[in-house]
């Protein structure tokens, strides 16, 4: 029986909702339960899932609480816990509820985190700025006209207009929406992608120096021409003029025509040792007489940056093991596989490290569907199903409608894990761990089982699985980076120091796999 | 490019202090590594009404000069008391036939009874029969109280706005004897005034509408030493004093005066949406924005007939005891009387916040969207 609840003007996060919704659905004797804004689209959604929605007095800024039980006390066990969450979630009273007033009240606001709905979130950012606010726009379908506004207000103002779509940044040590606790030091960065810029700053960190600032650009600043790498170019010059930035690096996908040159252009003019890294393409040689060097994946900007800043070569390498424990690990890994092993499974939560790994692996294999691929012919048909070499990115959109991002919601990756594990041509997977501030709190533990079921399951058939994974984190993030670790290595996993370690792991196994006449 | 990132490089060197619209969980973070972070009470600005949304992004910052221009008029005026007068002889267009009313205008027939019998007394008192004009009383720089009307030999007090010399008039509940005893005090004495009067008033515990205990004992206090020496009759001058301190409430009125005193002159700025009066007939509840001119946006009330919100509309009565709320409707700060005062429409729609009007009351929300509707289609130069 299906039954709605509800409270009137109380204004939830579209995180926190998705969340309540899940742990009501999750009590006994509940078919379904979904808590949403009753804006015009939800109730209509609602009603089209067989809700009573017609006479409901509620309007956007009201809470609906829809629920579908085995009987009224299921419904009514479900109420309770929906205010029991509610009422904890409570902002408190008095504190301000628009930015006019917030400003007014703390004199010394200085940046806008705005993470609001699209349709609000836009109005928003402008009034920030219009404020002397610099923003952290974190919101994504963004319309690009709006996105080109904004930043063409930002200029203007001379604010910095970090987003939209923009996940990751690290202003004066602080950590901004999905962060990792680095430690400060001369390495200033500029990326447009979120995990890129996790993975690069922990990595720096990794190799013991530091970020001064880490600013987010948001995924589309160099790659339309219309917002031409505006918050881009801010950054650069900023990071130029800052005297605690020694070197800085640029991550990014590849840019629009001609942005690629105007970057390595406004970093010439800069004057700083710089590192660029344009995501799958070919590093550039180095040009004559040039501040700019060109690393041809994450850890290598933060292993170049690092370099600069401390005035040493910089030494390529791609393991930070020895080759002979590489080898030993090898061997250790593809022993046991059965001929009926061929196929690479990449489970990401992190985007660009879901980016590096399949661009990595689709060179060496030609052969790697995701869900960005830009070959059509390995473009995944359906994004729930993996099939042949797949790495796919859980994070995408097509994930993340109706349920929280899997870095703060584990569940979608165990549970396409689980779908997946039934699959005998799985060879090897490949997955990222990330830590620090807005993911989960135990990512590490919430894989381990599905980790163990899926190695199981190989065993079962007579197999082996190997596991291969890097985690993102740095020793102060909230989540224990060594704790994560041993809980990956106790369920099996070979966890190597980055993500390009362990993409370049997972295709020495398939390149060893089709020696033994295994793996296409 | 050339481009300015001085603001970069200032926040670069600024301790982080972030407020957060959205997700809670990234002001913890902030905080948990002792950065500055307020979480805003964020709701959908104009409950989501995509319309007030688009009205609202049309006048965008347009309206702000305009209305520091208002506020700034508002926080200026300096109300005093200059006298007390018949209201056909002082009320601007008043004539023997004309009887103002409470309220935004409305005809006979609409009428609720408390109104009608207001009006039928004073019909009465005038010896009125015949062709009559209701008009409000906002129109003619005047305020009436509670089931108050104004007829020509009603008694007014008379505040002057000491800056700009504007007028206002209020309705005095007292014999003409009184109201003469008074005016001659007050003449003998010199102009009190009311700014002042009313902000210590507020600093003892008043608030200007329902609480006015202090202010009518200052307001004693100023004048009966002029009281006692004019040269009248001993129960004249008793019953004067006897009246001031028979009830606190005739100071509301005083009060009132003073607010539309010092909001009348903002009607003059063009392209502002600060609300200049907030009032009731009894049967519509309406208000007016400076920017709108003399247009009142009127829904059906919930309350008597009473100008008195004009002293919420001008930042006293409810709206002060509820400073914080109030302030996120509010285009400024009354130093004097340390108050947030000039009540932007564009904000009460925004943040669906309505300015208090008297204890659990709350004006209609509808008035202010149709006033922000009808400002947003003003043509471009007078919204500006």
């Amino acid at each position: 029986m299906k039954t709605t609840l509800v409270r009137q003007d109380s204004y939830f996060d579209s995180v926190f909702l998705m969340l309540l919704g899940r742990e009501l659905k999750r009590l006994p004797g509940m078919a379904d339960a979904s808590a949403v804004m009753a804006t015009g689209a939800n109730l209509d959604l609602l009603g089209a899932m067989g809700w009573a929605t017609e006479d409901l007095a509620a309007g956007p800024d009201d809470l609906v609480i829809a629920l579908d039980g085995a009987d009224a006390a299921a419904l009514e066990r479900a109420l309770e816990v929906a205010q029991k969450l509610l009422a904890r979630k409570r902002v408190p009273a008095g504190a301000p509820a628009a930015l006019a007033a917030a400003a007014a009240a703390t004199p010394g606001a200085n940046l806008a985190v705005i993470s609001l709905p699209a349709e609000y979130a836009v109005r928003e950012a402008r009034k920030a700025l219009e404020l002397g606010l610099h923003v952290l726009l974190f919101t994504d379908k963004v319309a690009l006209s709006d996105e080109i506004a904004l930043k063409a207000l930002s200029r203007e103002k001379g604010l910095l207009m970090m987003g939209p779509d923009c996940g990751t940044a690290i202003i004066n040590g602080k950590p901004l929406c999905f962060a990792n606790a680095v430690s400060r030091g001369p390495v200033g960065v500029v990326g447009a992608s979120g995990t890129g810029i996790q993975e690069v700053t922990c990595l720096v960190d990794r190799f013991r120096s530091g970020i001064s600032q880490a600013i987010g650009t948001g995924a589309r600043d160099l790659k339309s021409a219309g917002v031409g790498g505006s918050t881009t170019l801010m950054a650069i010059e900023a990071l130029a003029r800052d005297d605690d930035t020694n070197v800085i690096a640029v991550v990014s996908k590849p840019p629009a025509r001609d942005l690629a040159a105007r970057v390595v252009e406004a970093l010439e003019l800069a004057g700083k040792p710089a590192v660029v890294h344009f995501i799958g393409l070919e590093p550039e040689p180095p040009r004559p007489g040039s501040v700019v060097r060109f690393a041809g994946n994450l850890e290598e900007t933060a292993a170049m940056a690092v370099a600069l800043a401390e005035g040493r070569p910089y030494r390529p390498r791609v393991f930070t093991l020895p080759p002979e424990e590489i080898e030993a690990i090898l061997e250790r890994e593809t022993r046991g596989i059965l001929p009926a092993q061929r196929f690479l499974r990449g489970y990401y939560t992190g985007g660009t490290l879901a980016d590096e790994a399949w661009i990595l692996l689709h060179q060496r294999t030609g052969a790697v569907h995701a869900l960005n691929q830009t070959d059509p012919a390995f473009v995944l048909a359906d994004p729930r199903v993996s099939v042949g070499h797949t790495v796919v990115d859980l994070g995408d959109d097509r994930f993340t409608a109706s349920r929280p991002h899997p870095m703060i919601d584990p569940g979608t990756r165990t549970e396409r894990i689980l779908a997946e594990l039934t699959d005998p041509g799985i060879a090897v997977v490949l997955m990222d761990l990330v830590l620090g501030y807005g993911s989960h709190g135990d990512p590490a533990g919430a894989l381990a089982p599905a980790l163990a079921a899926m190695k199981q399951a190989a065993r079962r058939r007579g197999g082996y699985l190997p596991v291969l994974a890097s985690i993102t984190g740095t020793p102060r993030d909230f989540q224990n980076l060594a704790g994560q670790q041993a809980a990956l290595e106790a369920a099996g996993c070979v966890v190597l120091p980055s993500n390009h370690q362990a993409a370049m792991l997972a295709a020495l196994v398939l390149d060893r796999l089709q020696d033994q006449g295994g793996a296409l | 490019m050339s481009m300015d990132v001085a603001p970069i490089l200032r926040l670069f060197r600024q301790d982080l202090s972030v407020l957060n619209l959205g997700l809670a969980g990234f002001a913890e973070s902030l905080l948990a590594n002792g950065a500055e972070a307020v979480q805003l009470a964020w709701k959908p600005p104009a409950g989501g009404d995509p319309a007030m949304l688009e009205a609202l992004d049309r006048i965008g910052a347009g309206a702000d000069g305009a209305n520091r221009r208002a506020a700034g008029i508002i926080l200026e005026g300096r109300p005093v008391l200059v006298g007390l007068g018949t209201a056909l002889d002082v009320v601007p267009g008043m004539t023997p036939a004309t009887i103002l009313h409470a309220g935004p205008p409305i005809a006979w027939e609409r009428m609720g009874e408390p109104l009608r019998a207001a009006v039928s007394a004073g019909l009465n008192r005038e010896g009125l029969c015949g062709e009559v004009r209701f008009e409000p009383c906002h129109r003619h720089q005047a305020v009436a109280p509670a089931a108050g009307v104004i007829t020509a030999g009603t008694p007014v007090w008379i505040v002057a706005d000491a800056v700009r010399g504007h007028r206002a008039f209020c309705a005095v509940d007292a014999e003409p004897g009184l109201a003469r005893v008074l005016d001659l005090a007050l003449r003998a004495r010199g102009p009190v005034d009311l700014k002042e009067l009313l902000a210590q008033a507020l600093r003892m515990g008043d608030e200007g509408r329902e609480r006015n205990r202090a202010a009518a004992s200052l307001f004693i206090r100023a004048l009966a030493p002029a009281m006692v020496r004019l040269d009248q009759p001993r129960d004249l001058l008793a019953g004067a004093l006897a009246f001031l301190d028979a009830s606190d409430g005739f100071f509301l009125n005083l009060s009132m005066a003073a607010c539309k005193c010092i909001l009348d002159p903002a009607r003059t700025v063009a392209g502002s949406t600060v609300v200049v009066a907030m009032a009731c007939n009894g049967t519509d509840f309406g208000i007016q924005v400076a920017g709108l001119g003399d247009r009142w946006f009127t829904a059906p009330a919930a309350e008597g007939p009473s100008d008195a919100a004009i002293t919420e509309a001008a930042g006293l009565g409810a709206f002060c005891l509820s400073t914080g709320r109030m302030r996120q409707i509010t285009a400024a700060e009354d130093p004097v009387w340390g108050i947030p005062a000039g009540i932007d429409l564009r904000k009460v729609v925004e943040t669906g916040i309505l300015p208090a009007i008297g204890t659990g009351l709350k004006p209609p929300g509808s008035c202010f969207r149709e006033a922000l509707a009808a400002f947003a289609d003003l043509p471009a130069e007078k919204g500006q």
